[in-house]
């Protein structure tokens, strides 16, 4: 009997380090890669890079590839402009996300159902078979080569519209009866009472903005032109071209690149992970 | 007062859309900014795409009604049939992994175990970071000299050329799709799972099933529909394949543009102050149809099978 029980106890012992084990394993798979970027990017031209066997820890570390990428394309320029564009992406997708979920999930009109319509199938054609006629429009408008032209396209995603839809046609009715009793005005009960319920859905959608605004790469690679208005990960592509020679000016770039996104990412990744179980998936 | 409560729907009526409570102009202003961006960037754009595609429009002037020529073309273009070769090699190279890894992933995570919050946040690392550095990272590792080839060579396998053989170069790029893939359709994996009840393990371990057998017999037709969805997500997205390719072959797509894509092609035709713009257009429909098509016989394949 208590062979038994100590069999089965060692036996859950070593079940739970294989499952350790292979959690490393695919720990160091995603994550390695980024590690050996990082590194890169701190190692000085005295240390060969392309030694084997590898030295994943910089012999003398130095932030100089940091201050030569800067030198050498407008490294800080690019992460504002990239910063600017996420963060009118982020205001953008809420507010206007938020009024048009409101309106299809809250508010009896005819048309609504056209409504809907016009939004899933916005959401069934893809960005990439659009991009051309886009860019046309943009050059009608005269805002090609500008940030607002890299903006406007996605600044409402249909996807997002529909995602609040369901966040506001979750909230009970009696809520808003209460407040309508109390003559408050469609505004009103959007702005006081529906919203403040929504947040978790609103965080979901002010993050994926920020991050798909801030990693997007086709749609600014076709807008601008002119250097000083590219976003970082197009003049990154611009410095993978042009430096390709000097890795640790391309690790450093990129790190820059990566940094805000991993620091977003882990102050945030318990709303992510649950946003995205709960609502995202199913909506 | 009264009366307002009166207009009120009456409780308990399970049909109840809304409450009609609203000036008749309001919800029109709350959906103004969206429909407007959504007609004036999505649907306007996918007209004008369509009309553009029987003219031979340029970037700088407006085309003349042209029929179908730009299609005729592209059946004679042999870029064309590469890129579309790459772009259904890309989705069949890609589904299959993306459809059983996340799930294996998913089952790795999914149990609460000390410290599993901070697994399930770094495998989701690679979905976060843009794509252009997770690009630049793949082709330092697969440099000539990088740490990839250097490991081989160590190991006496000798260097490969990943990214100057066109065939590697694409096998290379779908295995960096993958790997940027696999926390994103994790996370959906365990969405799932989380809705499969356990009763079901239970009976089955009581029956003797080993972990494998429960596997199969219990996690994957429970997760099946979810399958379906993943292989419908990863398919679209595979075959609209870009950045990936675009990194690691550049702009023509590696040596002799043996490894463009279709959607390389239409960014290549279509920009650019002399961009041919109606034959780019003839290519995006081209991409649209058949995307559509995909998904569409991704969910009639799963219809056909729950009969």
């Amino acid at each position: 009997m208590t062979g038994a029980v100590g069999r089965r106890r060692r036996a859950a012992g070593w079940s739970s380090a294989a499952r350790y084990l292979l959690l490393l394993a695919v720990l160091a798979l995603t994550v390695g890669p980024f590690l050996w970027q990082l590194s890169t990017s701190l190692k000085g031209p005295g240390e060969d890079i392309y030694r084997f066997p590898p030295s994943l820890l910089p012999r003398h570390p130095t932030l100089a590839n940091y201050a030569e990428v800067a030198r050498v394309i407008p490294v800080w320029d690019f992460a504002l402009n990239s910063l600017k564009v996420a963060a009118a992406n982020v205001l953008t997708n809420c507010a206007g996300a938020a009024l048009a979920g409101y309106a299809l999930a809250r508010l009896r009109f005819r048309g609504r159902r056209v409504a809907v319509a016009v939004f899933v199938m916005a959401m069934l054609v893809p960005v990439e078979s659009i991009m051309i006629a886009q860019f046309m429009t943009m050059r009608q408008l005269q805002l090609h080569d500008t940030l607002l032209g890299v903006v406007l396209p996605g600044c409402i995603g249909a996807m997002n519209v529909l995602l609040m839809r369901n966040a506001f046609a979750a909230l009970p009715y009696e809520v808003e009866e209460a407040a309508f009793v109390d003559g408050a005005s469609a505004w009103q009960r959007f702005v006081r009472i529906a919203l403040p319920s929504v947040k978790g859905t609103l965080a979901v959608v002010a993050v994926f903005a920020f991050m798909g605004a801030w990693d997007d790469f086709l749609w600014p690679l076709i807008v601008l032109s002119d250097q000083s208005k590219f976003t970082l990960t197009v003049g990154l592509n611009y410095l993978h071209g042009t430096f390709a020679d000097n890795q640790r000016l391309v690790a450093a770039g990129s790190v820059i690149a990566v940094l805000p996104l991993i620091v977003l990412f882990a102050g945030l990744q318990r709303y992510f992970f649950r946003g995205v179980g709960e609502g995202a998936v199913k909506g | 007062m009264r009366n307002a409560a009166a207009a009120v729907a009456p409780r308990g009526s399970g049909r109840r859309r809304g409450i009609r409570t609203h000036l008749p102009t309001s919800p029109w202003l709350f959906l103004a900014p969206g429909l407007l961006v959504v007609g004036g960037f999505s649907l306007y754009p996918f007209l004008s795409t369509v009309a553009h595609s029987f003219t031979d429009a340029r970037t700088l002037r407006a085309g003349r009604f042209t029929g179908g020529a730009n299609y005729q073309e592209m059946l004679h273009d042999p870029m064309f049939w590469t890129g579309l070769r790459n772009s259904v090699l890309y989705v069949l190279g890609v589904v299959p992994p993306l459809v059983v890894l996340p799930l294996l992933l998913a089952l790795l995570v999914r149990r609460s175990v000390p410290g599993i919050a901070f697994f399930r946040a770094a495998f989701y690392l690679p979905v976060v970071a843009s794509v252009v550095v997770v690009g630049l990272i793949w082709v330092w590792l697969l440099d000539d000299r990088g740490l990839i080839n250097a490991l081989l060579e160590a190991l006496g396998f000798g260097r490969a050329r990943f990214l100057s053989d066109p065939w590697l170069l694409l096998l290379s790029a779908m295995a960096v799709t993958v790997w940027k893939g696999l926390g994103y359709y994790m996370i959906i994996y365990l969405a799932a799972l989380a809705q499969v009840p356990r009763e079901l393990h239970e009976a089955c371990a009581v029956d003797g099933a080993g972990p494998v057998r429960r596997f199969l017999t219990v996690t994957v037709p429970a997760v099946r529909a979810t399958m379906v969805l993943v292989a419908a997500l990863s398919a679209v997205n595979a075959f609209k394949v870009f950045s990936e390719v675009y990194l690691m072959a550049g702009a023509t797509g590696g040596p002799g543009g043996e490894d463009t894509t279709l959607v390389m092609l239409v960014q290549q035709a279509g920009t650019g102050l002399s961009g041919r713009v109606g034959y780019a257009s003839a290519l995006s429909v081209v991409v649209f149809v058949l995307t559509l098509g995909l998904m569409l016989l991704v969910l009639r394949a799963n219809r056909g099978e729950d009969r």
